[in-house]
């Protein structure tokens, strides 16, 4: 019994480490992206990554033949919707990098565009899984694209330096 | 510039750089797993404990207050003595 269990545990450790190694670039991806962070330092990705595929790990064996990518992605995206009201709401909290491809975007726009596009998850799974309208994240992802695509240009910056009062 | 064409050029923009993986991500991930499943086989003996206790605590309580058995009667007096 016991060294059934050793060699079950053995089995699955090696399978999950063939997952992790397979899929954790990708699923990293696109946690940076969901983040807004820079490539290279991306602390909070990170995190989230962590913490996805350690519920991926612990329910390895439940998963009755669900593709555990799939399990991964929807954690970490629903892990990420709620954990964004409040770690981009207010004042002094983590603002994303410019070096982000999807900086100015706001987070729920930045889920949406991940899901759909980068990981390529149809419209109507995206919707049930954040819980919304399909056409409310067919017309988020259009005003992302267009947002990504044509940036509203900066708000004029004052000049900087004493005015020159009129006289 | 059609919807193929926008969604290709935004993938584009997103495929762009990929970070790279810290190598110390999976043995941090198997160290929270395996804590979390830890946890969860606590919890569940947990649980299966305190049923137990509370189906014994019932079954010593039924077998002394026998709820079953009718109390006797508080407003007629027993017949003794005819």
């Amino acid at each position: 019994m016991r060294q059934r269990q050793a060699s079950q545990g053995a089995r699955r450790a090696r399978e999950f480490e063939a997952f992790v190694a397979g899929a954790a670039g990708r699923l990293l991806h696109a946690a940076t992206l969901l983040t807004a962070e820079a490539p290279d330092d991306n602390p909070r990705a990170r995190r989230l990554l962590t913490l996805a595929l350690a519920h991926t790990y612990a329910c390895w064996d439940r998963l009755r033949g669900e593709d555990p990518y799939d399990r991964t992605r929807q954690y970490l995206a629903t892990r990420f919707a709620r954990a964004a009201w409040h770690q981009y709401g207010g004042f002094g909290r983590a603002r994303p990098h410019p070096g982000s491809p999807l900086a100015r975007l706001a987070p729920q726009e930045r889920l949406i565009l991940v899901l759909r596009l980068y990981e390529g998850v149809a419209e109507e799974q995206t919707a049930a899984l954040l819980g919304l309208p399909a056409e409310r994240v067919g017309t988020i992802c259009d005003r992302a694209t267009a947002t990504l695509l044509h940036p509203p240009r900066e708000p004029a910056r004052t000049v900087a330096g004493p005015k020159v009062a009129p006289s | 510039m059609n919807r193929a064409e926008r969604e290709a050029a935004v993938r584009r923009i997103m495929e762009r750089v990929p970070p790279p993986v810290p190598p110390e991500l999976y043995g941090e991930v198997v160290r929270r797993g395996t804590r979390m499943l830890r946890r969860r086989t606590l919890a569940r003996r947990l649980m299966w404990l305190l049923l137990c206790a509370a189906t014994v605590a019932f079954l010593v309580w039924a077998l002394m207050a026998r709820p079953w058995v009718e109390p006797p009667s508080q407003t007629t007096p027993p017949y003794t003595g005819w």
